[in-house]
């Protein structure tokens, strides 16, 4: 209890003034770590600040003083009470080569869904299409895709020939390609928070395009030149996609996780770290992948012949997985 | 340990403390956004400005830096802001907004960053309207990026010490020789009715004089019905200074 509310006000407010300084030199760099002295002064003033904001509590109507003390209580609280990492952690070389594989084995069951929904999609697409190829033009109908495959292969093949149709224009395609994947994969891991069935359909969607363009292409006769155009950045590109749905998976997992004893907020925190890896991984991934798009996949035979581009890819995907199955085994996250 | 209260997070320590963090409300929150975007906006025309001027570098490249620059903003803006600022960005600031953890703990890179990552499934299908809804749904008011990374954002309210000299007493308190009748009051006088005539008293000059008297004769009827002091101590004071004389003898016991 109080017993002489202006005395204890001014007997207690050097200590809080001395607390709102220490606070306020956290505050302006978030990269600070207390020396040890520092911090026993801190814990210290919190306390007793603590023990003010219980007195004060006992006295009705100091609504002002209160918020006051209240306020320096709860910024502390937070400086003391906090012992995870706060800081933005391991090196880059270090989070790609270990961080990021790991996170992707850890959580290979929702790769697998996710890979899975993406390949059912492809199946549905070119079912549809075999069924129906008057459907093209829902399915596929933008940009040069609603060309016939033979009309865009002799185009190309003839433009090629003539000049580069990619000239003045190969930087800022494979940024845009760069820029555009990546916020495509980073919504298919957001959608993940409406219980999956964002990330869900995202996938199959995808999925449905690349099946319906496959089908058009195999039937029409040109596979070469379908691997050749879609391998060499799809074999990254893909994937990469895959993880974002993983990583869409993975929160999904945490929300409807509710057999677990664990509160809703400890499940999403446990599975933070693992989606900020795959995000992270899937940001660079898709630079490569726009590089090759851009700078790679869009010429053809008789510049590049088709043969090369799809062992290029091939080279990539294999290296990729024996990346993201091998990497960082041995080492501790 | 943390318990919700309407619009305002309570926590409570371990040593036993409880305090809360005041929720912001959505009208602050989406004026907030809206100015971030205006930043946002400005940023990307200032940027606009410099990649022309690098003309020299040629039009490809130029238009690369663009889209690198325009992602790099976009979705950079908050995560770099919010972990300078301590939670907080240029719209956040100037509403007096901050995110926060929502176990009241200090915020985390990690959380930052996710809370802006998952932004793009918050504005489905526009004008934000998925994570809006989210937040009346949810007591603690947290879109879906919030939710995600266990972040709240509260509205921090200009906080400064009272002025307790606006509410002096005299330096004689006739009322201070009733210790007992002054521990009455404190048992049983809620504190909103204190609030409020400490309010009332520090607002005076506000009022209209008739409204005034009429007001603190109805605050001093309610003090003195569940204590009422000997005619001895009240005598001769207004109804003004009776009730600077009862909340001083309630915040100070002699």
């Amino acid at each position: 209890m109080i017993v002489d509310l202006e005395r204890f006000v001014a007997r207690e407010r050097p200590f809080w003034q001395e607390l709102e300084y220490l606070l306020g030199r956290l505050d302006a760099d978030p990269e600070r770590t207390l020396p040890m002295e520092d911090a026993l002064r801190l814990h210290y003033l919190y306390q007793r600040g603590g023990a003010g904001l219980a007195k004060l509590s006992a006295l009705p109507g100091e609504t002002a003083l209160r918020s006051y003390v209240e306020s320096l209580v709860s910024r502390a609280y937070g400086q003391i009470h906090e012992t995870r990492g706060h800081h933005w952690g391991t090196s880059v070389w270090r989070w790609f080569t270990v961080s990021f594989p790991q996170a992707f084995r850890r959580r290979r069951r929702e790769f697998a869904l996710s890979a899975g929904l993406l390949f059912l999609g492809a199946a549905f697409g070119a079912f549809a299409l075999r069924v129906d190829p008057s459907a093209k033009d829902s399915l596929v109908g933008f940009g040069h895709l609603k060309q016939t495959p033979a009309e865009r292969v002799a185009k190309e093949e003839k433009e090629q020939s003539q000049s580069d149709r990619m000239a003045g224009r190969k930087t800022s395609f494979s940024a845009e390609l760069m820029t555009h994947n990546t916020r495509v994969a980073i919504l298919t891991c957001a959608l993940g928070m409406t219980w999956g069935f964002g990330t869900t359909i995202s996938l199959f969607y995808n999925g449905v395009i690349l099946g319906a363009v496959a089908y058009d292409y195999v039937q029409a006769g040109y596979t070469r030149f379908l691997l050749g155009w879609l391998l060499p950045h799809g074999s990254v590109e893909i994937p990469a996609i895959l993880l974002g749905g993983q990583a869409g998976f993975v929160l999904a997992g945490a929300l409807l996780r509710r057999r677990e004893r664990r509160r809703l907020g400890e499940r999403l925190r446990q599975v933070t770290p693992d989606v900020l890896h795959l995000l992270g991984g899937v940001a660079i991934l898709l630079v490569w992948a726009g590089m090759v798009e851009a700078f790679f996949s869009q010429y053809h035979e008789p510049i590049l012949p088709y043969d090369l581009k799809i062992a290029v890819g091939l080279l990539e995907l294999f290296c990729l997985f024996f990346f993201l199955s091998r990497a960082g085994r041995h080492a501790r996250d | 340990m943390r318990a919700i209260e309407p619009d305002a997070l309570r926590i409570r320590t371990p040593e036993g403390i409880t305090f809360s963090l005041p929720l912001a409300g959505p009208v602050r929150r989406c004026l907030a956004m809206i100015l971030d975007l205006f930043c946002v906006g400005v940023i990307m025309t200032t940027i606009g400005y410099l990649v022309r001027a690098l003309s020299l570098v040629g039009d490809d490249v130029a238009g690369a830096l663009y889209y690198l620059f325009y992602f790099v903003v976009s979705t950079g803006y908050g995560i770099f802001l919010e972990w300078r600022w301590r939670g907080q960005t240029v719209g956040k600031r100037a509403l007096r907004l901050r995110v926060v953890d929502a176990e009241g703990l200090r915020l985390r890179p990690t959380q930052i960053v996710l809370r802006n990552l998952l932004r793009p499934v918050d504005t489905l299908p526009v004008l934000y309207l998925l994570g809006g809804a989210v937040t009346f749904f949810n007591q603690r008011r947290q879109r879906l990026g919030d939710l995600a990374a266990g972040t709240v954002v509260i509205y921090e309210a200009a906080i400064a010490e009272p002025d307790f000299t606006r509410i002096a007493t005299a330096k004689f308190n006739s009322l201070s020789a009733y210790p007992h009748l002054a521990a009455r009051l404190r048992m049983r006088v809620p504190p909103t009715w204190i609030a409020i005539t400490f309010e009332a008293l520090l607002r005076r000059d506000q009022f209209d004089p008739a409204a005034r008297l009429e007001l603190y004769r109805e605050l001093a009827g309610r003090f003195q019905a569940e204590a009422d002091f000997p005619p001895a101590a009240t005598e001769d004071l207004s109804d003004e200074q009776y009730l600077r004389n009862v909340l001083e003898v309630m915040a100070r016991r002699r």
